[in-house]
């Protein structure tokens, strides 16, 4: 039988929704599967994500509207699976569908039903903080936007009586009839995205977690959230008053083997850290503390943010994990800690307690895991290998996000893309064979005469609160061609989508602006709404009142106000000259470039040649394995020739893939799907052709000349250590000091290597396993995040010892003496050391730079590339056919960096499984009338996009020929710079016209007479 | 009025104008938003797609609309995302500057700066001191009669 070319995601937060997005747009066809209402999972509960402060739901929303519209991804929500058979590419899944009472194609989400709705119950989203209604919508985001009758706790349906929201639902959507219902799946392959649930603090009942001021991180999340319960107002559930001192618990439900959960959840201490922030940009006269073990920030620009939390907002962080929360004789809240500095037992007496909870596996996981015969890991994770993160114990079933283990935003993102790389190769034969085409309705002519519509966004309260909107709403009423004008809560919702379009209709607008945040990330998602509204999506237009406004003139108000009108003012300007553009299809070259022969290069390569296409692998080594090779064991004891040998061998004999040692990329050309590159093999210079470059060029240990007496007998790097490990170490036994952070987390390199402290500890193990050493390690937090805890434990129970210093007081190294302020015992303790081993942070090669130039893609401050966004776009650029992956975006763990591999690789595919791709519509153009032939924008245009050719001229009386500028559609990149040189005006950009600027500036200078 | 006695009006503020590019610039100016870096509602964005859109036309138009300053801004030097746009500004800033003496206006009242998409803070910066500098001066002399 053949396979199938469909995919059932289970789980549809972002790890899901990113596996669901990627193999849709590569050509499979998606169901994507949820036990809720509603699609977004955990991410659409947070308030803003670490360390960029970006707004969560700003960043989701798009992606949540992106799958409920792609034409390859179905939704069956409300669903759980009942039963799986069949194999690998031919898997026959039930599911159960529960009713909700709601026809989804009838019901409009008007929301008239909840109002009237008399049963209430608490609410999940708001994290229990809130009440809502039997029949609801899970948050007002909610996509799709369709109710959802509570069955017990609807008054018609437990006892027969009400039944007021059919009466009042004129859609005619409310069905009390309704039944479950049984839906069959073919599918090839599966993949489990069912993520976490938040640890359950009634299991710690000596942190009082039935107290009303003693909170979840999860409830904190919603209070500061502006749709949350107090509208993003500090306030403590007692008594609805501000409180003065919140203190957050760390660990709650981590590291704690008592109750069964000794891993490290990942991601708390950064919560826990961005919401101590956004509390203080609330309210400023907060005084918090986060009590902690240690502070693991490991990710990139997590050190720095947590560097700004303590020096910028003043949050103080102390060492010390209060046993329990107690209760004075006045009925008061307070914690014991132990101040190191002064060496005793202290009381802080607080007003708000927020328990940093844990990431608990959902109890869906398990059940599926049996079902699907799935192999759970001690911590009731998928149990997977550091070297194949992605895969089960069962053939055809791929795991991604926080069921694999947890894990931030990112990483789950990376691994929702790897997932999809490792389903699609398994079917690729069957790419395209079960995919609908989108069709976009045809589009309307615009008649000359502009008839705008406006949408101003309150973005929750980041615009609303400090712009005054309806004025701005009255204001662009005012405006030359502007028929309408409105406001939204969020502009960005599905529901606003609907919302456009109908506004589109109804008042026959033929341009539209959306005054709320910045193009850069939403513009898309407009345009697209324009389309299905059969306009033109270059007829929309943005004003950025956001970023460039309300987040930035926060003290101002009604100067805010007034430069909201004038954005507004000015994109009304432009958006009244709009006009429709178009596109046109050029071919390409369905072969990728993987730049760099480490473990991700290689993992990257064979994914995107195991879905079909050929690759090009370079290295400029002589050898394949990168950094790798230097390591010799892994973190769970198998030796890492265990990985490379047969990554390498895959590498080597996969028919579709070239492998080039000793090869640099000497040059570049092209764009996206249409790249020319030289290879420079010894001197020896090859070209290719590709539509898509990898960049998997990864890190280097640092060298660590000048700290702490490194090039002296007996000092040695973590890496050094490796190489004597396998190579004889236990005839060296004495003491062996570990030295944390050298050359790390200083001023001259701020950022925290995230992988040092998993390798000490791993490398400590070694050691004591080997020989009859003593083993100190000096640290300043030990990172052992998420299940590398086990390590850590494991160590100590060793005997290996933990000394802590600080950044202020590091160890002095003296010929063989070390010397270490000890926190805990407050006292320097001197080591005399036969072997110090400095635990050195990975740093960018140099090489970095001149790649950079090559592709036209930035680099972060620490010199590693930077990904084109933090949270939700992990692995890419923004420049398009341009991916990244492994240690050269920033430190990361094998596992890590082959997941983010994968991730890439399935960029890749998306982008080559089509044999044409669009160009772009805004690109420039020649008035042939107007032009000389004078050839300057030949000289200035950096891509060979104009030519002159012979055109036939008719004047008067003549015909004779003259020379002209043409522009190549598939080279020009749009950038304008031709037009700002043409001497005639000939060229306009597309998009960008001078007439079009010119209006701009002029609307910036006038304002228009008020119409009455 | 007179710039000088305009500017002693209590309360005046510069209106600027910042042409930006969409990469670099642009994006600085996001980032200036999410960090949260307050700056002087003095300034106006105009977005083109990159600084060597940006026409010595467009920045004239700028002060004959009353702008007290324009600001041209663009990607680090290498970082244009076509390449090189921001050399070709460079030259065309050149001839700007050059125009901007012969018209016997205050250099300060034009100016050119690089700022990534990461430097929120920079962007903040930027904007103040400019803002800064052109209250001391006051109105622009090319602004038109009865513009604020
Ligand atoms: S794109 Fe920023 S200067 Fe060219």
């Amino acid at each position: 039988m053949g396979r199938v070319g469909a995919v059932a995601v289970i789980g549809s937060g972002i790890a899901g929704i990113q596996s669901a997005l990627d193999l849709a747009d590569g050509g499979f066809r998606v169901y994507l599967i949820d036990s809720k209402t509603t699609i977004g999972g955990r991410m659409a509960q947070l308030d803003k994500t670490f360390p960029t402060l970006d707004c969560a739901m700003c960043i989701v929303s798009p992606k949540l509207v992106e799958a409920s519209r792609h034409p390859n991804i179905d939704l069956l929500l409300y669903s759980q699976v009942t039963s799986v058979s069949g194999t690998e590419g031919n898997f026959k899944l039930k599911l159960l569908k529960k009713a909700r009472y709601v026809e989804e194609d009838k019901c409009t989400g008007c929301g008239l039903c909840v109002e009237k709705c008399p049963s209430k119950v608490a609410d999940e989203y708001n994290a229990g903080l809130s009440m809502r209604k039997a029949i609801y919508l899970a948050f007002p985001q909610a996509v799709p936007r369709v109710m959802t009758i509570d069955a017990e706790r609807c008054l018609f349906l437990t006892k027969g009586k009400c039944g007021v929201c059919k009466k009042v639902c004129t859609a005619g959507a409310v069905n009390y009839e309704q039944k479950d219902r049984e839906i069959e799946l073919d599918v090839g392959s599966i993949i489990l995205a069912t993520g976490f649930t938040p640890f359950d603090p009634l299991l710690l009942k000596q942190y009082r977690p039935t107290h009303p001021d003693v909170i979840t991180s999860m409830q904190f999340e919603r209070i500061l959230s502006a749709s949350g319960p107090t509208q993003g107002h500090v306030l403590r559930p007692s008594d609805g008053r501000a409180p003065k001192y919140v203190g957050f618990i760390q660990c709650i439900g981590s590291r704690n083997p008592h109750i069964g959960r000794s891993r490290c959840s990942s991601v708390c201490c950064m919560q826990a850290t961005k919401e101590a922030i956004i509390a203080k940009e609330h309210d400023p006269n907060l005084d918090i503390t986060i009590f902690n073990i240690d502070i693991r920030a490991f990710g990139k620009g997590f050190e720095e943010f947590y560097m700004r939390a303590q020096k910028e907002y003043g949050i103080r962080f102390i060492s010390s994990r209060p046993p329990e929360v107690q209760m004075d004789s006045s009925g008061k809240i307070f914690v014991r800690y132990e101040d190191m500095k002064e060496g005793r037992i202290k009381n802080m007496p607080l007003d708000l307690v927020v328990l940093s909870v844990g990431l608990d596996p959902s109890p869906e996981t398990k059940k599926l895991a049996q079902m699907l015969g799935l192999d759970l890991d001690e911590f009731g994770n998928v149990a997977s290998l550091i070297d194949h993160p992605l895969e089960t114990s069962a053939p055809g079933i791929h795991a991604c996000g926080v069921v694999q283990g947890p894990k931030d935003i990112p990483d789950t993102v990376a691994q929702g893309s790897g997932a999809a790389a490792k389903a699609s190769a398994l079917l690729a034969t069957e790419r395209g064979t079960l995919v609908k085409e989108k069709i976009f309705p045809p589009e309307r002519a615009v008649p000359e005469m502009p008839r705008i519509g406006v949408m101003v966004c309150h973005c929750g309260i980041n615009i609303g609160s400090i712009v005054n909107v309806p004025s701005v709403i009255e204001y662009a009423k005012t405006l030359p061609n502007v028929v309408h004008a409105e406001e939204a809560i969020y502009a960005c919702s599905r529901d606003n989508q609907e919302k456009i379009k109908i506004l589109i209709q109804e008042k026959n607008l033929n341009r539209f602006i959306v005054a709320s945040c910045t193009p850069r990330t939403h513009e898309q998602l407009f345009q697209n709404t324009l389309k299905e509204a059969a306009l033109n999506p270059f007829l929309f237009e943005f004003a950025n009142i956001r970023e460039h406004c309300s987040w930035v003139h926060m003290n101002e108000k009604e100067k805010a106000t007034v430069k909201a009108k004038d954005i507004v003012r000015m994109a009304a300007a432009k958006s009244s000259l709009l006009a429709p553009l178009t596109t046109s299809r050029v071919s390409v070259t369905q072969k990728a470039l993987v730049i760099g022969g480490g473990i991700a290069g290689m993992t990257c390569a064979l994914d995107i040649a195991n879905n079909g296409f050929p690759v090009y692998l370079i290295e400029k080594e002589d050898m394949l394995g990168g950094l790798l090779r230097h390591v010799t064991g892994l973190e769970d004891g198998r030796k890492s020739s265990d990985i490379i040998a047969p990554l390498i061998r895959g590498v080597m004999s996969h028919p579709r893939i070239q492998v080039f040692t000793g090869t640099l990329l000497a040059d570049l050309k092209g764009y996206v799907g249409n790249f020319e590159g030289i290879l420079d093999t010894r001197g020896t210079k090859h070209e290719i052709k590709f539509g898509a470059a990898v960049i998997a060029t990864g890190a280097k240990e640092l060298v660590p000349s000048g700290y702490y007496n490194y090039g002296s007998k007996n000092i040695i790097t973590q890496l050094q250590l490796e190489n004597s490990l396998e190579n004889g170490f236990e005839k060296v036994p004495g003491n062996v000091v570990m030295i944390q952070c050298a050359g790390a987390r200083i001023p001259e390199r701020p950022y925290c290597s995230r992988t040092c402290c998993v390798e000490a500890v791993k490398n400590a193990i070694r050691v004591k396993k080997q020989t009859k050493s003593s083993v100190y390690v000096l640290y300043r937090d030990m990172r052992t995040y998420g299940v590398w805890e086990k390590l850590y434990r494991e160590a100590s129970g060793l005997g290996v010892v933990f000394l802590r210093y600080s950044e202020e007081n590091p160890p002095i190294v003296k010929d063989n003496i070390v010397t270490v302020h000890d926190l805990l015992i407050g006292d320097d303790i001197e080591i005399e050391a036969d072997s110090i081993v400095l635990s050195c942070p990975m740093v960018a090669p140099e090489s970095n730079a001149e790649m950079a130039k090559l592709f036209k893609i930035p680099l972060d401050r620490n010199g590693f590339f930077l990904e084109a966004h933090a949270k939700l776009r992990p692995v890419e650029f923004a420049t398009s056919g341009v991916l990244l992956c492994g240690t050269a975006q920033a430190p990361k763990l094998i596992d890590e960096g082959i997941a983010q591999a994968s991730g890439a690789a399935a960029k890749v595919c998306v982008l080559l499984s089509k044999e044409e791709m669009e160009t772009d519509a805004m690109i420039a153009a020649v008035d042939e009338k107007l032009c000389i032939g004078c050839g300057t924008c030949i000289k200035i245009c950096p891509f060979n996009a104009p030519q002159l050719i012979d055109v036939e001229v008719k004047a008067e009386e003549m015909v004779y020929l003259a020379k002209k500028s043409r522009i190549n559609p598939a080279m020009c990149k749009g950038c304008g710079s031709c037009a700002a040189s043409c001497p005639v005006g000939a060229i306009s950009p597309r998009g960008f016209t001078s007439n079009q600027i010119k209006a701009v500036i002029n609307a910036f200078g006038s304002i228009p007479v008020v119409r009455s | 009025m007179s710039a000088e006695t305009a500017a002693k009006v209590n309360g005046w503020e510069p209106k600027i104008v910042a042409f930006c590019c969409n990469w670099c610039s642009y994006g600085g100016a996001d980032s200036a938003g999410m960090g949260r870096f307050q700056q002087p509602p003095t300034a106006r964005i105009i977005r083109v797609m990159c600084s060597g859109r940006i026409d010595p036309l467009h920045v004239f138009n700028a002060f004959l609309e009353g702008a007290d300053a324009v600001l041209v801004t663009g990607c680090h030097i290498g970082d244009c995302h076509y390449v090189n746009g921001n050399d070709k500004t460079k030259i065309k800033y050149k001839f700007l500057e050059s125009v901007v003496r012969e018209l016997g206006i205050e250099k300060e009242r034009l100016q050119l700066n690089w700022i990534s998409a990461s430097e929120g803070e920079k962007f903040a910066n930027f904007i103040r001191d400019v803002t800064e500098q052109i209250k001391k001066l006051g109105p622009s002399p090319l602004k038109p009669e009865g513009v604020a």
